[in-house]
């Protein structure tokens, strides 16, 4: 199970709170999901902020709060301590935007704002991308969990750059490491657990979904697969064939 | 005195940041920030306003 800041969290499923039909559904996908850490986030209060705060104490899941839409590292780094205040938690989702279009992070404030959160007591989870020199820095920074994008938030696209998941994976084997963003089917879960990686974030996937539960069930059931199957050394790939059944004996007809 | 709370520009004759919360009905689980800094919740009582101030009230919500 995943280690993060010292604290072991029960499933590598983190699941977002994010656009689910009702609450009910949500309440039922993270049931069905089993997943340990929950994403949130801050905004506006206008009414809704309450309730939904009693709901997610009811899930009894560890809770990650973002600072999703934050575009500088000052936005992000005055939403996190915000974060921690109503949440109760040091635990924060870095994240800055550097793209409207993509959503992809803008590394430069997000190193700033890691340096500065880091130094405040905060345990940083970056939204990243796979870019090895920048994880370095974020490492440098305090960060002890490194979270790059298997493809741009919500798209559903799976692992752009599996090479460059892989090679991060090589680079940082003591790092925890977590594909976040851009998942769409269970498969693509399953393929970066395969890789060694220690959780998956996601959210979309499931809240959009036509069955969101079902959908939780079948990433969760992916996750476990892909580590077990990483746990049990998966044998190495050849271009070609090697045939399985034995040479020797074969007869001559 | 004008104030913006949440976006929305208001008079306000609050002398605090807590008064001003209390005017627009903004209680339970919420963090605040005046002019782009965070206020803590202990610190609110004694962090008086001036006209043009722009506070933020956030409230848990759902997140990816």
């Amino acid at each position: 199970m995943p280690v993060f800041y010292g604290t072991t969290v029960d499933s590598a499923l983190m699941l977002g709170t994010a656009g689910y039909p009702s609450p009910k559904v949500l309440a039922d996908a993270f049931a069905r999901s089993g997943a340990g850490v929950a994403t949130v986030s801050l905004r506006r209060e206008s009414g809704g902020g309450q309730d939904f705060w009693a709901l997610i104490q009811s899930l009894g899941v560890t809770l990650l709060p973002n600072t999703a839409g934050c575009h500088t590292a000052r936005e992000a780094v005055t939403t996190a301590r915000m974060a921690r205040e109503v949440f109760g938690t040091d635990w924060i989702k870095l994240e800055v935007v550097g793209n409207t279009d993509t959503l992809q992070p803008d590394l430069f404030g997000l190193v700033e704002a890691a340096r500065i959160l880091s130094a405040e007591g905060f345990k940083v989870f970056p939204y990243c991308t796979e870019d090895l020199v920048v994880c370095e820095r974020l490492l440098e920074a305090g960060c002890q969990v490194l979270m790059p994008w298997g493809a741009p938030i919500g798209s559903g696209l799976g692992l752009n750059n599996p090479h460059g998941l892989r090679a991060l994976r090589a680079a940082f084997p003591d790092v925890a490491l977590v594909v976040d963003a851009g998942i769409g089917l269970p498969s693509h879960a399953a393929a970066a657990m395969e890789m060694g990686f220690d959780a998956v974030l996601l959210n979309s996937a499931v809240a959009r979904a036509g069955d969101p539960a079902a959908m939780a069930g079948a990433m969760a059931a992916a996750i476990r697969a892909g580590r077990e199957a990483c746990l049990a050394d998966p044998m190495e790939r050849t271009d070609m064939a090697v045939p399985s059944t034995p040479v020797i004996g074969r007869a001559f007809l | 005195m004008r104030i913006t709370i949440n976006g929305t520009p208001q008079d306000s004759s609050a002398a605090t940041l807590a008064q001003a919360l209390a005017e627009a009905g903004l209680t339970g689980r919420i963090a605040t920030a005046l002019n782009g800094s965070f206020v803590p919740a202990t610190l609110r009582e004694t962090t008086p306003l001036r006209d043009g101030d722009a506070i933020e009230a956030l409230a848990p919500m759902q997140g990816g």
